[in-house]
């Protein structure tokens, strides 16, 4: 048996280390996966193959967390077009003016608030321009 | 199907242990020794009897062993599954199986928690998810409030309609002398409270309390000659359909529609037949949605059905008489308050709230963030 030499985790920061959002495809059903893992779901194979997206979506579910210290912030869950769903924020606006639906373009921010890691968030396709 | 069947089996004992705010350094297992011998006294039974014990708490890594180690029993069986809030209904629903194939004869399902009195913070460690958790997700709530965002943009539910329900708690509340809230609360008051994770608000979310429960099981020939008419378990149904939110398969159908199914199947029931639901309420989304996924309402519509008092007192279906999580107690996993309050129903005990000529009633637990969904029915002597 192949050892695994690379944790799904660890490809995917890879990834985003280098401005890229990653995700995963299940050769044997078509299906695109995240989070990544080291098997498919369903189809339990283990040919995964990682793609990178093109970084367009759509918001899918939104919120607004009211913490009781600082400001007011978003937590959306996003569908790619890629066909899969991840949780993120849009920025670069009014987060109780994120609407279910609208179109975002992702933007991956340096590590610093909270995470050493780069981040994957969303901005409005038309701000992106 | 499952080879567990309908009136095998019944609720014979069931107590809570202190609510609310419980005296200073109460360890959730000292709440769970207080329910169980509370419910052993409800039905006449000792802890000699026992002889299968379940158990789950967010303040034990291995719940079931605290317990017994602390009643010094060794039971046959135990289970310390774990799956949130509908741990409880789990639990029954493999006693039930274990009851009925005669691996036991008395079974124990309890749960304590002092989450109000240690803080939440300091339950239980938050699980990191290198995914998500740099988005601070507010969880629980973040989760059903991003399924309420669905809900409001696809079936035009309204905040109005989501205040219902917790005004609705409230009014059944007032008629639990145990409940923590005392006050009448208002629709414009629960839009006007402090927002958490929008649409929600603090009144949108359950309590936070201390407390623990107990239910003691016993098959239906031996559940007959106890002190107090048996709650027969007539159906269960259990499953999931994901941990996170970001992989719920549809943020507006839950597990409920497929442990209802399997639940009202076993019962030879359907939803038309339950006279009280006992509805998960950890967020008044929540009980709109299980109204719709157990068959009350069509899809979409549990918020116009929630609408003009109709689950409040006096409604046209009684749901979660005790006052729900919302406001009679919620101590991190109150499914074992559901099982309680369903079972004293049938018997007859619930004073000023008690629905006449209760029948069947319908416990239903929620854990995660709508993750893990688990049915029960329990029907009077009537209808076995």
């Amino acid at each position: 048996m192949q050892k695994v030499t690379q944790s799904p985790l660890a490809r995917y920061r890879e990834h985003l280390e280098k401005g890229e959002l990653a995700y995963q495809f299940d050769r044997a059903t078509g299906v695109a996966i995240f989070h990544p893992r080291v098997i498919a779901p369903k189809s339990g194979s283990p040919d995964l193959e990682w793609r990178v997206s093109a970084g367009l979506g759509t918001v899918h579910a939104t919120t607004v967390n009211h913490p009781r210290v600082g400001a007011p912030y978003n937590v959306a869950l996003i569908d790619l077009d890629e066909g899969f769903r991840m949780m993120s924020r849009v920025e670069e606006m009014e987060p109780s003016s994120v609407k279910i639906g609208m179109r975002v373009k992702l933007r991956i921010k340096a590590g610093g608030e909270g995470t050493a890691e780069p981040l994957p968030v969303f901005v409005p396709v038309e701000a992106s321009r | 199907m499952s080879g567990a069947t309908g009136g095998g089996a019944a609720i014979v004992g069931v107590a809570e242990s202190d609510l609310g705010i419980v005296a200073s350094g109460m360890s959730a297992t000292d709440l769970m020794a207080q329910a169980t011998q509370r419910a052993l006294d409800d039905c006449g039974l000792a802890l000699k009897d026992i002889d299968a014990v379940f158990a789950a708490t967010a303040q034990a890594r291995m719940a079931s062993l605290s317990l017994c180690e602390y009643l010094r029993i060794a039971p046959r069986i135990q289970d310390a599954t774990n799956v949130g809030g509908s741990s409880f209904m789990f639990h029954l629903a493999h006693a039930h199986a274990a009851l009925e194939a005669k691996m036991c004869d008395v079974a124990l399902i309890a749960y304590g928690s002092t989450q109000r009195s240690v803080g939440r913070a300091n339950l239980s460690a938050p699980e990191h998810n290198p995914y998500e958790s740099p988005f601070r997700p507010v969880l629980p709530v973040t989760g059903y409030a991003l399924a309420a965002s669905r809900h409001m943009a696809e079936f035009g539910t309204t905040r109005e309609q989501l205040a219902e329900v917790a005004v609705a708690a409230r009014s059944w509340a007032l008629m639990n002398p145990a409940a923590f809230e005392k006050q009448p609360l208002t629709i414009a008051e629960v839009l006007a409270s402090r927002m958490v994770s929008d649409p929600l608000t603090v009144r949108d979310c359950c309590l936070v309390t201390d407390g623990g429960g107990a239910v003691i099981l016993t098959r239906a020939d031996r559940a007959r000659s106890l002190a107090k008419p048996p709650a027969f378990i007539l159906g269960t149904g259990a499953t999931s359909t994901h941990m996170q939110i970001s992989a719920m398969p549809d943020l507006t159908v839950t597990g409920a529609k497929r442990s209802g199914e399997l639940a009202f199947a076993m019962a030879k029931l359907s939803a038309a037949d339950i006279n009280v639901a006992e509805l998960y309420d950890a967020f008044t989304i929540n009980t709109i949605l299980f109204l719709e996924d157990l068959g009350f309402c069509p899809k979409g519509e549990g918020g116009r059905f929630v609408s003009g008092g109709a689950i409040a007192p006096g409604g046209r279906l009684p749901v979660n008489t005790n006052g729900g999580g919302l406001s009679y107690c919620h101590p991190g996993m109150y499914g074992i308050f559901l099982l309680i309050e369903a079972a004293r129903q049938i018997r007859g005990e619930c004073g000023e709230r008690q629905i006449e000529g209760c029948e069947v009633a319908l416990a239903h637990g929620n854990g995660g963030v709508l993750s893990s969904q688990a049915t029960v029915i329990l029907g009077s002597q009537a209808t076995v």
